[in-house]
């Protein structure tokens, strides 16, 4: 197998605000490999955006405690101390947030902050550095980017900023781009034209890239393999095809199921999993899943499933995998009318 | 690519100096507002009368005359009329306009800088440190700012310096909390996130984008908080514990004047009116650089 960017074994983050202990992420195994584009998906608060933020150690530090193993090109980063981490985030690995009108500073404009970044991490002068923000705005196709340096990112369209997102985060050339929910603040139209430039982009320059969505046809557009998360777990991973196509985890299925186009026929009501995630502050200690689980049994609710290969990069964690086409087969016929 | 010529290289450079910087930006804002433009004009011709005072003065404003007291305005060779002392009305309020706008501006400039320095370092550290620091600026918050600005200098005794000293003791809980609450938002934002995340150091997030996000609302916040320093330190000239007689400062006339408002009530208004005229224009340039400051989100 080749050499793998990002290795997560057995990570643990838990937040300590003062009088209480959330635990976001429960033991998230994952190997991103040299240009391999990955999608964690979940709901919110399964835990997908804290892993994300892990992997750069961007959460605050005094307040979270980390466990387990998390490497980033060969580095620990759990580890690292401020100057290794300064050098790490940026330089070898990026990110690209949900809003970018949020995530970039409104008193600069574009190519300021281009330019800071780029000089933050590489002896150039400003020039240089502006001829090379203005490259990235072309790679990252925005017209007339020289005008559009100079442009503040309120006086850009939504696309448009997301670009510019995007050429900030590229401009020190980053072997692994993190993304988190890079389309859900975008026009529809927009989010196909986004996806399709990280998909480009990714071609290009050989990139890692982690992102973040809970719009599985966002996901199905540019990923390689996904990885589903729930409760700070990952539930079912496998290559995107596979996984769409043969998904083996109750959840997975549910959560398959509850897309629109299960309902997009007349009189058909949208499925949809009932109940809520669990409390991250008081996690069950079974299967996280098994309370709204159609087939979970006791044994579910008693202990935490283990990771099960399925052959082909393909593995997910339920008690009862080998179980289920037969369970599901007996509901199947059951729901038939008699 | 690689190989950069020189010429090159200066074809890249003009477009970084055609890019106009935020401040820019803001000025040519405002520019653009008629009301902020006359206001600014009032503060600008009132500046100008302040530093050429001596040669704009008809007359000399401490030559005292009993024949000549309480005149009323228009009368001849005292055109804002004169006060209880003869003195000629014009030549006061112009020399007044010197001190005036001194205790008005100065104490706010110290106590932008303190308190802005203050808000800043609570604001970006958090945590117990910031609870410690915005408790203790509280406590002077507390205090209702005219009270604790006669307290204050009732305890340091009367003076111009006293009176500066706790006009800026007030205004710095104002200023600092302000700043505290805007470098707390800035602090939270997804760009010092995302600056984080590109790598910058805790104090280039800080100079760079917490400061450029957070002078702006201070600054607007401290240019309005002028008219209020006017009018207190007037307030403590008019008490006596500032300016000190024979020096023209338009809240000491006002005090010195105010026997006279039966008599002459107009020439006693003078004072009142050119305290009115400044704080109303600083606050209307306030007003005007806070829409001007405004980032479109």
């Amino acid at each position: 197998m080749s050499d793998p960017m990002i290795r997560l074994r057995e990570l643990y983050v838990e937040f300590n605000p003062p009088g209480k202990r959330i635990q976001a992420v429960n033991g998230v195994d994952l190997t991103v490999d040299r240009g391999e584009v990955v999608a964690l998906i979940g709901e919110s608060g399964s835990g997908k955006s804290v892993t994300l933020r892990a992997m750069m150690r961007l959460h605050p530090e005094k307040t979270t405690r980390y466990s387990g193993a998390l490497e980033v090109a060969g580095q620990d980063v759990l580890g690292m101390g401020g100057g290794a981490l300064s050098q790490l985030r940026g330089k070898r690995v990026a990110m690209i947030f949900q809003e970018p009108l949020l995530a970039l500073d409104p008193v600069y404009t574009l190519g300021e902050q281009i330019v800071e970044a780029i000089r933050r991490h590489e002896p150039l002068g400003r020039a240089e550095a502006r001829a090379r923000a203005l490259q990235l705005f072309e790679r990252v196709r925005i017209p007339s980017p020289e005008r559009r340096l100079d442009a503040y990112p309120h006086e850009m369209s939504g696309g448009m900023r997301q670009r510019a997102m995007i050429a900030l985060a590229l401009a020190c050339n980053p072997q692994v781009l993190l993304a988190d929910e890079p389309t859900t603040a975008l026009d529809a139209t927009v989010q196909i034209q986004i996806l399709l430039l990280l998909r480009d982009l990714q071609r290009e320059l050989g990139l890692s890239i982690v992102f973040v969505t809970h719009d599985i046809g966002a996901a199905a557009e540019v990923a390689d393999r996904m990885a589903v998360m729930y409760a700070g777990r990952i539930v079912e991973e496998g290559p995107a095809s596979e996984l769409l196509t043969r998904p083996r985890h109750p959840y997975t299925r549910a959560l398959l199921g509850s897309r629109d186009e299960g309902a997009l026929r007349k009189g058909r009501r949208l499925d949809t999993i009932g109940g809520a995630p669990p409390d991250l502050a008081r996690l069950p200690a079974g299967c996280a899943f098994a309370a709204r689980c159609a087939f979970a049994d006791d044994a579910c609710r008693a202990a935490v499933p283990e990771r099960r290969e399925l052959g082909a990069r393909h593995a997910a964690a339920c008690r009862r995998l080998d179980e289920l086409p037969a369970l599901l087969a007996v509901r199947a016929d059951e729901a038939l009318p008699s | 690519m690689t190989a950069m010529h020189p010429e090159t290289i200066s074809v890249e450079r003009a477009p970084v100096q055609r890019s106009r910087g935020h401040a820019a930006n803001v000025l040519r804002r405002l520019l653009r507002n008629p009301v902020a433009m006359i206001a600014a004009t009032v503060i600008l011709l009132l500046i100008l009368m302040a530093v050429f005072a001596p040669w704009l003065m008809p007359q000399d404003p401490f030559a005292t005359s009993m024949l000549k007291r309480l005149k009323p305005i228009g009368t001849e060779g005292l055109p804002l009329g004169s006060d209880e002392l003869g003195r000629d009305l014009l030549s006061r309020l112009i020399l007044g306009a010197r001190l005036s706008l001194f205790m008005g501006i100065a104490p706010v400039i110290i106590a932008f800088v303190i308190g802005s320095a203050i808000g800043i370092f609570a604001g970006y550290v958090g945590g117990w440190a910031n609870s410690l620091i915005m408790r203790c600026i509280d406590v002077l918050y507390a205090f209702p700012s005219v009270l604790l600005a006669i307290a204050l200098s009732g305890a340091l005794g009367a003076g111009i310096v006293n009176a500066l000293v706790s006009l800026t003791v007030v205004f710095i809980p104002q200023i600092a909390r302000i700043a505290e609450s805007v470098t707390t938002g800035v602090r939270r934002s997804d760009y010092v996130d995302a600056a984080r995340a590109s790598g910058a150091s805790a104090l280039l997030i800080v100079r760079r984008h917490v400061l450029g996000n957070v002078i702006g609302p201070i600054f607007v916040y401290a240019t309005g908080l002028i008219s209020v320093s006017m009018i207190l330190a007037s307030g403590l000239s008019f008490l006596g514990l500032g300016v000190k007689p024979p020096e023209p400062e338009w809240g000491l006339m006002l005090n010195t004047l105010r026997t006279a408002i039966y008599t002459q009530p107009w020439v006693a208004a003078l004072p009142g009116v050119m305290i009115f005229i400044t704080s109303v224009s600083f606050n209307m340039l306030a007003d005007g650089l806070r829409s001007a400051m405004e980032v479109k989100q």
